[in-house]
C-alpha cells in the first residue's frame, strides 16, 4: 500500500508518547485504520462492517461502541461520538497493550485498573457507574446461544451472578440493604483472581505481517 | 521413476481397470511386479482362448475370480470389524481409529498367516501410488479449512518443509553415527541408505492426533497447523524419498557435488511444480462443475476424475503428485461446493471419506500381514531402539525450536500444551510403511531391517502414543489449571474477554485481514467467481434475493422461537439442559438455526455424569452446577476456541458453523427490526404466502434456478425432517425414562429447596411426560400438538405441517443461497 499517505514523523512521535505504541506499530495500525476507513481521516461505525470476522462475534456491537465511547477516549463525559480519529482509535487500542515485566508495581496496578475500567464500561451501558441486574442480563443474553436461550434462562443466570457478586463483595453491607448493582470497586474485587494483565492483551506486532503470512 | 510406473500401467490396462474397480491389488504369491503383470495377462488370455470340451451350463471359475474375490472379502471383513468396534462407544472414545484399524489389520493378517503361511498379498508400487495414496490425500485436501490454512500458511510450511527435512537429516545422520560406533553390528548400509530411511521414517501422520484435539484441547491455530503439516509433509516426504532413492540407485560413490545441488533444486521444482499442477486442475475442475447442472448424476464423478487426473499429470511430469492432488482439493473446494447441488456435495463428501478410509484400511491390512510374516523380519535391537529414540527426540527438538522461532511472528502463540501435542502426536502411519515396503531390494540390501523397524515404529507410535496422548494431555492440562472451579462471574467475564480479544485482533488487523488478502478477495469476486461459479449461484448475491432471504429468515426465526418459547417443543431442550449433556449435536430440528437440521445425529446424546452424580449434593450446589453447566454449553465460543473437526474415517460437522450462522441470523434479525417494523404486523400466514410468491417471481426472472429441482428437493427434505423428528424422540426417550424414575422424586425435593431457574425445567417435566407420548405415538411422523400447547401459542397455526413446509422452503433458500454468500466473504 505504497500510495497511502503516511503520518508525519512528529505526529508519530507524539502518538507514540501518548499511547505507548512503538512507531512501527503506529504505522501498521495507521495503515489498517486507513484500510478500514477507505482512506478517510475519521472512522464511523459502518467501517467496522467491513471486517468479516467481526460479523460472527456475538458482542460485536458492544465492542464497536466501546471505540466510540467518550469515556474510553479520555473525555470525562458520558455518551458516544459519531466519528473517531486515528488518535482515538489508537487510544482505545492502547488498552490492549501488553505490559512487560519491567514496569513498576504501581504502574502494573494502574494499567490493570485501566483495563478493567474499559471492561466495566462495556457492561455499564448507561454510564451510572454501576452494573445493574438489567445490564448484566443484557450481556448474558448476547452471549447465550439462541438455541437454548429463553428470557428466563438469561435472567436467572444474571440473578445467580448478581447474587454471587453480592456475596463476594457485600461484606460491609447492612442486612436490609438492597444490592442494586456492581460498582467498579466490586468489579475489581470480583476480577482480582483473573490475571487480567496476561489475558487482556493483544500482541501488536512490530512488523507488517501482511507481506509474510496471510 | 514416475515414467516407469505409468509405463507399467499402460501395459496392463485391463488389469488396471479391474484394480480400479475394486480398488485393490491383484497379485499372486509373487511380489515382483513384472511377473505379476505377466501372470495377469496370461490369465486373462486363457479365459478367451481356452478350448472348452462340451458345453457347461454352470462351471466354477474360482481361478478367475480368486484374487479380487479374496480381496473383496477382506475389505468386507475389515469393514465389518470397524462396524463391530464402533458398536461400543467406550472403545472408540478411548482408542483412536487408526489404532483400531491397525489392530484389526494385525488380526486379519494373523488369520491369513495361520491359513496358508504365506503373505498372499503384497503392496506394490502401482497399487499404493495409484490407488491407495490419492484418495487419502485428496480427502485431506478437500476437507481442509481453507481460510485458516492460508492464514497459518507460514507456520504450516515451516513445520512441513523444515520440520520434515530436519527429521530426515537428523535421524539419518544420527543412525549413521551410531552405526559407525559398531553397536548395530555389521550392516551393509551407507550414509545414503540411512538418509533414505530417515526420509521414510520422517513421514509424520498427525491426522491421528487430530482426534485428540477434538476432545481435549480446543484451539483453532493448533488444529490447522497440525492438519496442514500432516497434509503437506506427505508431499515433502515423497519428494525427499525420491531424491534419496535416486541417490542410492546411482550409488553414493558416483554422486558429485553437482548432484547434491541438483537434488536441492529438484526438491523445489518438484514441489512447486506439483502445487502449480494442482492449482491448475483445481480451477479447471471448478470451471467444469459450472456447466454440469443438467447432469447432476455425474457431477460428483467430475470431482474425483479431475482430481485424479491432476495426480496422474503431475506424476507424468515427474512432479510431486501428492502436492498436486492436495492443492487441487484445496483450490476447488470453494467453487465446487458452490456449484454442486446439495445432494452431489453430500455424495462427494461421503465418497471421499469412504475411499480414504478404505485406502487406509487396506494399507493397515498390508501392515498387519507384513507384521506376522516371518519372512520380512530381521531383528536388530540396537537399530530399532535407536530409531525409536531418535525419532521421538528429534521430533520434540524440532517442534520446540520451530515453535520458538514461529512464536516471534505469530499473534496466537503456540503454548506448551500445543507443543506437547505436536511432538507427541508425531505418529508414523501408513505413509511410512508404504514407502519402506516399496524400497527396491536390489539397491537397499537391508530392506528387511528397514521394513521391520518401520513396522515396529508404526505399531509403537500408533498404538502406544495414540493411546496415551489423550490421558497425557489431559493430565498436563489438569496440572496446569489446578485451581478452584471458577466462579460464575469469572467464567462469564472470562468469556466476554475472549470475545473482546478476538474482536480487537480482527479490528486491528493483527491476525491478517490485510492488504493481500483483501486484494485476493476482490480479485476472486470480480473474476474468479464469475468464471467458475454458476450464474444461479451468483444471483444469490443480488439485492432482491437477499432481501427476500432476510424476510424469510426473520419469519422462520420468529416462528420457531415463538413456538419454542411457548412450550410446544421446549421440553426436550430444557430437560436435556439439566440432565443430558448434548455437547454433541443438539436437537436442532427444532432450533432456530434451521440449517442444521440436515446433519444432526441424535445418537450422540450422552448422559452427563457430572450432573447425575451430584444428585446427592445440596440443592444449592446443584443449582450452581446446573448454572455452570448451562454457561459452558451455551455461551458462544470465541473464534480461537472453535473446534474444527477432521477425521479420516468420520464425517463431522463443526458446531461453529452453526454458531456463526446463528449470530448472523441474530444480527440480521436485529437489523430487520430496525428496518421494517411495519411488515411484522402482517398476519403470519399471509407473509408466508407473500414470500412464496415473491420467491416464485424472483425465480421466473432469474430463470436459471431449477424450479423443479427445488421442489423435489424440498420434498426430500421434508421427509428427512419428519424422520428426523422421529429419531430425535428415541434417544430422548431413553433420557426421559431415565429421568422419570429417579429424577422426578428428586426434583420435587429440589423444588421445595430452591427457587432458582432449574425449577422451570423441573416443573416442565410434568408437561413433558404428557407431551412426549403423543409425539412418540404419532404414526405418520407428523407432530401432533397437544391441546395445551395450542392454547399456549396465541398465533400458532392450525396446521403444523404447513408451517414446517414453510420452514423447509426457507431452509432451502438458506442452503442454496446463503452458502455462496458466506463463502464469498471468505
Amino acid at each position: 500500500m505504497g500510495s497511502a499517505p503516511s503520518l508525519p514523523a512528529w505526529e508519530i512521535r507524539n502518538l507514540a508518547h501518548t499511547t505507548g505504541f512503538t512507531s512501527e506499530q503506529i504505522e501498521i495500525l495507521h495503515r489498517r485504520f486507513l484500510h478500514l476507513t477507505d482512506g478517510k481521516a475519521t472512522m464511523s461505525k459502518d467501517c467496522f462492517d467491513n471486517i468479516p470476522d467481526l460479523e460472527s462475534n456475538p458482542i460485536k456491537s458492544r465492542i464497536v461502541n466501546a471505540f466510540f465511547d467518550q469515556r474510553n477516549l479520555g473525555l470525562q463525559s458520558y455518551g458516544t461520538v459519531d466519528e473517531i480519529t486515528f488518535e482515538n482509535f489508537l487510544t482505545t487500542l492502547s488498552f490492549f497493550q501488553h505490559m512487560d515485566e519491567n514496569h513498576t508495581k504501581e504502574d502494573l496496578e494502574y494499567y490493570k485498573t485501566e483495563k478493567l475500567q474499559f471492561l466495566f464500561r462495556m457492561y455499564d451501558t448507561n454510564g451510572d457507574g454501576k452494573i445493574t441486574l438489567e445490564e448484566l442480563r443484557e450481556i448474558i443474553d448476547d452471549l447465550l446461544s439462541k438455541t437454548s436461550n429463553t428470557e428466563k434462562t438469561s435472567s436467572s443466570i444474571a440473578d445467580a451472578a448478581m447474587m454471587e457478586a453480592a456475596n463476594t463483595c457485600g461484606g460491609q453491607m447492612e442486612p436490609d440493604q438492597q444490592y442494586d448493582g456492581i460498582t467498579f470497586n466490586d468489579f475489581l474485587q470480583i476480577m482480582q483472581d483473573i490475571k487480567i494483565e496476561s489475558k487482556m492483551h493483544v500482541r501488536f506486532l512490530n512488523m507488517d505481517t501482511s507481506a509474510i503470512c496471510k | 521413476m514416475g515414467r516407469d510406473r505409468s509405463g507399467c500401467v499402460a501395459r496392463s490396462a485391463l488389469l488396471t481397470a479391474l484394480a480400479l474397480l475394486l480398488c485393490c491389488p491383484v497379485a499372486g504369491n509373487t511380489a515382483e511386479q513384472d511377473s505379476h503383470t505377466e501372470h495377469g495377462d496370461s490369465r486373462w488370455g486363457n479365459e478367451t482362448g481356452d478350448p472348452q470340451p462340451g458345453f457347461h451350463i454352470v462351471s466354477l471359475r474360482w481361478e478367475q475370480v480368486q484374487a479380487p474375490y479374496v480381496l473383496a472379502l477382506w475389505i468386507l471383513v475389515a469393514s465389518l470389524g470397524q462396524a463391530v468396534f464402533h458398536l461400543s462407544e467406550k472403545i472408540t472414545s478411548v482408542v483412536p481409529e487408526s489404532a483400531l484399524l491397525i489392530m484389526l489389520g494385525l488380526i486379519l493378517g494373523g488369520i491369513v498367516w495361520a491359513a496358508d503361511h504365506t503373505a498372499s498379498f503384497t503392496l506394490t508400487q502401482t497399487v499404493f501410488f495409484f490407488y491407495l495414496l490419492p484418495p487419502i490425500v485428496l480427502d485431506a485436501g478437500y476437507f481442509l479449512p481453507n481460510q485458516q490454512f492460508f492464514r497459518n500458511l507460514g507456520s504450516i510450511l515451516m513445520y512441513a518443509i523444515i520440520g520434515t527435512i530436519w527429521n530426515t537429516v537428523t535421524t539419518g545422520l544420527s543412525l549413521y553415527g551410531v552405526f559407525r560406533t559398531g553397536i548395530m553390528g555389521d550392516l551393509n548400509v551407507g550414509l545414503m541408505e540411512f538418509l533414505l530411511f530417515g526420509s521414510v521414517i520422517a513421514a509424520v501422520d498427525t491426522v491421528a492426533a487430530l482426534t485428540v484435539l477434538e476432545d481435549v484441547h480446543v484451539n483453532e491455530a493448533l488444529f490447522i497447523v497440525v492438519f496442514g503439516e500432516s497434509l503437506l509433509n506427505d508431499g515433502v516426504t515423497v519428494v525427499l524419498y525420491n531424491v534419496f532413492d535416486s541417490f542410492v540407485e546411482v550409488g553414493a560413490g558416483n554422486i558429485q557435488g553437482l548432484d547434491y545441488f541438483k537434488g536441492i533444486v529438484s526438491f523445489f521444482v518438484v514441489s512447486l511444480g506439483g502445487i502449480a499442477i494442482g492449482i491448475i486442475f483445481g480451477f479447471l475442475l471448478s470451471v467444469v462443475t459450472r456447466f454440469t447442472e443438467r447432469v447432476r448424476v455425474i457431477e460428483p464423478g467430475f470431482v474425483f476424475v479431475i482430481s485424479y487426473l491432476s495426480y496422474l499429470t503431475a506424476e507424468m511430469l515427474s512432479l510431486s503428485a501428492v502436492l498436486a492432488i492436495a492443492f487441487c482439493g484445496i483450490c476447488c473446494q470453494k467453487y465446487v461446493k458452490t456449484n454442486l447441488c446439495e445432494q452431489s456435495i453430500t455424495t462427494v463428501r461421503y465418497a471421499m471419506k469412504m475411499l480414504a478410509s478404505g485406502a487406509e484400511t487396506i494399507i493397515f491390512m498390508f501392515l498387519g500381514i507384513s507384521a506376522v510374516d516371518t519372512n520380512t523380519w530381521t531383528w536388530n535391537t540396537a537399530f530399532i531402539l535407536f530409531t525409536l529414540v531418535f525419532i521421538s527426540v528429534y521430533r520434540v527438538i524440532g517442534v520446540v525450536i520451530q515453535t520458538w522461532i514461529l512464536n516471534h511472528y505469530r499473534v496466537v502463540r503456540l503454548g506448551l500444551i500445543d507443543q506437547v501435542v505436536m511432538s507427541y502426536g508425531g505418529l508414523r502411519g501408513s505413509m511410512a510403511f508404504a514407502l519402506v515396503v516399496l524400497l527396491d531390494l536390489k539397491h537397499i540390501h537391508e530392506k528387511r531391517l528397514f521394513v521391520s523397524t518401520t513396522i515396529i515404529v508404526v505399531y509403537f507410535t500408533i498404538i502406544f502414543q495414540g493411546l496415551t496422548i489423550k490421558p497425557l494431555v489431559k493430565w498436563l492440562k489438569v496440572k496446569r489449571n489446578q485451581q478452584k472451579e471458577p466462579l460464575l462471574n469469572e467464567q462469564l467475564h472470562g468469556r466476554v474477554f475472549d470475545h473482546i480479544m478476538s474482536a480487537v485482533e480482527d479490528i486491528s488487523g493483527q491476525i491478517g485481514h490485510n492488504y493481500i488478502q483483501n486484494k485476493w478477495t476482490n480479485f476472486d469476486r470480480k473474476y474468479l467467481s464469475k468464471m467458475m461459479v454458476r450464474k444461479s449461484a451468483q444471483i444469490s448475491r443480488d439485492k432482491i434475493l437477499s432481501v427476500f432471504r432476510e424476510l424469510n429468515l426473520k419469519d422462520a426465526i420468529s416462528y420457531v422461537s415463538e413456538g419454542e418459547w411457548q412450550g410446544s417443543l421446549a421440553f426436550m431442550r430444557s430437560i436435556n439442559d439439566v440432565n443430558v449433556d448434548f455437547t454433541g449435536p443438539r436437537y436442532t430440528a427444532l432450533d432456530s438455526s434451521n440449517s442444521a437440521v440436515l446433519c444432526e445425529n441424535a445418537n450422540e446424546v450422552r448422559l452427563d455424569m457430572q450432573a447425575t452424580e451430584n444428585k446427592a449434593k445440596s440443592p444449592k450446589d446443584r443449582e450452581e452446577i446446573v448454572t455452570h453447566h448451562m454457561l459452558q454449553q451455551h455461551l458462544y465460543k470465541p473464534r480461537q476456541r472453535y473446534k474444527i473437526n477432521y477425521s479420516r474415517h468420520k464425517l463431522v460437522r463443526s458446531e461453529d458453523e452453526k454458531q456463526d450462522k446463528e449470530i448472523f441470523q441474530r444480527t440480521m434479525k436485529m437489523r430487520l427490526e430496525h428496518f421494517k417494523p411495519t411488515k411484522l404486523e402482517v398476519n403470519h400466514n399471509a407473509t408466508i404466502r407473500n414470500t412464496k410468491k415473491e420467491k416464485a417471481t424472483v425465480k421466473k426472472h432469474s430463470d436459471v434456478v431449477p424450479n423443479k429441482q427445488t421442489l423435489t428437493h424440498s420434498d426430500a427434505l421434508h421427509k428427512d425432517k419428519d424422520s428426523e423428528v422421529k429419531n430425535h424422540c428415541d434417544p430422548s426417550d431413553d433420557g426421559i425414562s431415565f429421568l422419570i424414575t429417579p429424577e422426578i422424586n428428586e426434583s420435587e425435593e429440589t423444588i421445595t429447596g430452591t427457587n432458582n431457574f432449574c425449577l422451570n425445567f423441573f416443573t416442565e417435566e410434568d408437561q413433558l411426560v404428557c407431551q412426549i407420548i403423543p409425539l412418540l405415538t404419532s404414526d405418520e411422523g407428523t407432530i401432533i400438538l397437544s391441546q395445551k400447547v395450542n392454547l399456549q401459542l396465541p398465533r400458532s397455526p392450525n396446521n403444523f405441517r404447513h408451517r414446517s413446509e414453510s420452514i423447509d422452503s426457507f431452509l432451502l433458500a438458506d442452503i442454496s443461497e446463503e452458502d455462496p454468500l458466506s463463502e464469498s466473504s471468505i
